[in-house]
């Protein structure tokens, strides 16, 4: 800022006050999420500290900090990786109808109700997963039990209130769908008009089109989207702890009433009673998280950022 | 993760309170004087003595007790502020032992360690004192089944996973002439860490011998059944299943079919009456104490209308209070709250069991020692 001081004279003086101001407004902007991020971080790593260092008999459950914090780390990715499987062909059938197919009006409400979805509250989505979801998820998983039982993800017992990690699943994947749509619709939106129109003065249908065209440009854009959503998933917290029938174990049953806890939840349930040494061991399973969120952000950026060519995202 | 943060102690009111003191000192006279002790412990609306802010925090059972006590305390002394913070208890504890509230609520009485701790802070001992008790419901949810009964032995079997159908020959030897289904049970247990969850298996523990291998916790020890979040995720649960049985506060779970505990040669309902029953047969963990009145609870009592899966909620606070209002403030709260007209304005709100008048007295008495220092 001094030099722009020095190289600029008083004529300008008026825009120059302007200038610098709102400059200094958008760098501490920018420098405050660095310290935010910065602070969330050190916090994180002081308090969740003394779990590491803590004898295995002080964690809860006895078995030391890596078997409590194993199935939560496990049921963190399960959750968010059901929601993905689910929420990321939706959210592309949703974006390219918006896209491509539905006509400009339908269109643009089909838009605002996805991105109304977002405005809904996790909690809002807890008790829609609670009371109506699950209930009607009941007779689904009796029937996944008996027919498709000799799948490890389905051996049952199905559980009664419906209340599995597969209905989770199902709660985030709806939860995270907004966002992954309207990435994938931007990225949908910004293909070469030329690209598509070349395809189909070759001859190809409209679904060949899209594949020959749009796929091949939005690839990337689909893929951190799908990460951005993931990110979300892996973070929710209260619609988890309300759905979810948890017992911290590991086990890739999907539809019996004994699920892993993720993180995110377990923290949210243990933390009101917790004292002393639990609070620094639900602190540094937070500190997992953050690693975990991170990490994936990181994947996500830099696959966007890999294929630049398309820079659609950015 | 931000932990709630402690409402700060703004200021205590800048009146002097040697008014207060002699009321809260008449509040406390009156003990075993069932009738007079309402009056008394509103009895700021003869006097404007009392006012300042007193601020809580600690176990969500008690909250809606505290509303009430709150409502006529307030009503009574309108220059004060009562504020609860129903953060859970463990984290009340670490409040009242950081000194960012007054007094805590909990489920659990403190540890020795915690006591210790309580003394640096106050620099004297922690008085806690029981201020709500509450019946603890086994509800299920079979439908054709309205009348259920249920030994301490079937029940830790039922919860440990060992009987697994609802027609399985120890329930159906203790329910003569009821058509049990052949229906899977599905135990449902709190997912959170519960005081509710540490009663119910201090009494299988307890109660039930061989067949109940854990010690009491907090969290369930059990890694089967089903968790949910809360007493009202529990009887959410239970109510969308069908062969459910779960655990919850007598008071929330009147939707759900109740089932009746063998005690002794009896089968028993959960009731506030029932409760306090059990009270006149527990004892104090340390009987010689005048400040630590955390109570044993006799489980296993065998003696007719009793019911002893009862919940016991403490409030804790320091003997020596930092000033004058505020030690006045707190004796008279707290001399309400164990008031028989205080116990019956949460048994109204909350569905508790009133204190017998035994610790009603005792519990006075320990009040009544709160000094300013």
């Amino acid at each position: 800022m001094t030099t722009t001081h020095t190289e600029r004279g008083s004529r300008h003086a008026p825009r120059r006050i302007g200038d610098r101001l709102f400059r200094g407004v958008a760098t501490s902007a920018g420098g405050l999420i660095l310290v935010t991020l910065a602070g969330v971080a050190i916090f994180l790593t002081y308090e969740g500290f003394p779990a590491f260092t803590a004898s295995r008999s002080q964690i809860p459950g006895g078995q030391g900090l890596a078997s409590y914090i194993g199935p939560l780390v496990f049921g963190t990715i399960l959750a968010a990786t059901l929601a993905l499987v689910i929420s990321t062909p939706l959210s592309v059938g949703v974006a390219l109808f918006i896209s491509h197919y539905a006509p400009r009006r339908l269109a643009w409400l089909l838009g605002y109700l996805v991105d109304l979805l977002a405005a809904v509250p996790s909690v809002v989505y807890g008790l829609w997963g609670i009371f109506l979801l699950s209930p009607k998820m009941v007779p689904i998983y009796a029937w996944l039990q008996a027919h498709l039982g000799f799948l490890p993800f389905f051996t049952g017992p199905a559980s009664v209130t419906g209340r599995t990690i597969l209905t989770a699943g199902i709660v985030l994947a709806i939860m995270i769908l907004p966002i992954s749509t309207s990435l994938c619709r931007e990225v949908f939106l910004q293909t070469p008009r030329l690209h598509e129109e070349a395809a189909l003065a070759l001859g190809a249908t409209r679904w060949e089109s899209i594949r020959l065209a749009v796929f091949p440009y939005a690839r990337s854009g689909i893929v951190s989207a799908a990460m951005l959503g993931l990110g979300r998933a892996l973070g929710e917290t209260m619609a988890v702890a309300m759905v979810l029938s948890v017992s911290n174990v590991v086990t890739f049953n999907l539809i019996s009433s004994v699920n892993p806890n993720t993180i995110a939840a377990n923290i949210a349930l243990s933390f009101p009673d917790s004292s002393g040494i639990a609070v620094n061991v639900l602190i540094a399973t937070g500190l997992v998280l953050f690693v975990i969120t991170f990490v994936v952000n990181f994947i996500a950026r830099a696959l966007v950022g890999s294929k630049g060519s398309s820079g659609a995202v950015t | 993760m931000n932990r709630p943060s402690a409402p700060r102690v703004l200021l205590m009111g800048s009146l002097s309170l040697c008014v207060a003191v002699t009321l809260g000192a008449c509040s406390a006279s009156n003990e075993n004087n069932t009738p007079k002790t309402t009056p008394s412990s509103g009895g700021g609306s003869t006097a404007p003595a009392l006012s300042g802010t007193l601020n809580g925090a600690g176990s969500t059972a008690q909250q809606s007790a505290i509303e009430a006590w709150t409502a006529a305390f307030q009503t009574a002394n309108t220059g004060v502020t009562i504020n609860y913070d129903p953060v859970g208890s463990g984290g009340g504890v670490d409040e009242l032992l950081s000194g960012a509230v007054q007094f805590a609520g909990s489920d659990a009485y403190l540890t020795s360690d915690q006591i210790k701790q309580a003394k640096q802070k106050c620099g004297s001992d922690p008085i806690q004192v029981p201020v709500y008790v509450s019946p603890i419901a086994v509800a299920y949810n079979l439908p054709g089944v309205t009348k259920l009964n249920l030994s301490p032995d079937t029940l830790a079997q039922i919860f440990a996973g060992k009987i697994t159908t609802w027609n399985d020959k120890a329930i159906a030897g203790e329910n003569p002439g009821v058509k049990l289904p052949s229906t899977t049970i599905t135990p449902v247990h709190r997912s959170d860490s519960s005081g509710t969850t540490f009663n119910f298996t201090d009494y299988l523990s307890q109660a039930a011998g061989s067949a109940w291998k854990y010690p009491a916790s907090e969290d369930w020890p059990l890694k089967s059944g089903e968790g949910a979040d809360g007493t009202s995720g529990v009887v959410a649960a239970v109510q969308a299943g069908n062969g459910t049985i779960g655990y919850a506060d007598a008071s929330q779970a009147k939707a759900l079919s109740q089932a009746l505990i063998t005690v002794g040669s009896a089968h028993v309902a959960p009731s506030a009456a029932a409760a306090s029953k059990v009270l006149d047969q527990s004892t104090f963990v340390d009987p010689s104490s005048t400040t630590n009145l955390s109570m044993k609870v006799n489980r296993t009592t065998t003696s007719s209308g009793t019911y002893p899966i009862i919940l016991i909620s403490y409030q804790m606070f320091c003997q020596k209070q930092s000033s004058q209002s505020t030690a006045s403030l707190i004796k008279a709260f707290e001399a309400y709250a164990v008031s028989s007209g205080g116990q019956a304005a949460a048994a109204k709100q909350a569905g508790s069991a009133p204190l017998t008048a035994a610790i009603i007295a005792k519990a006075t008495k320990a009040i009544n020692t709160v000094t300013a220092g």
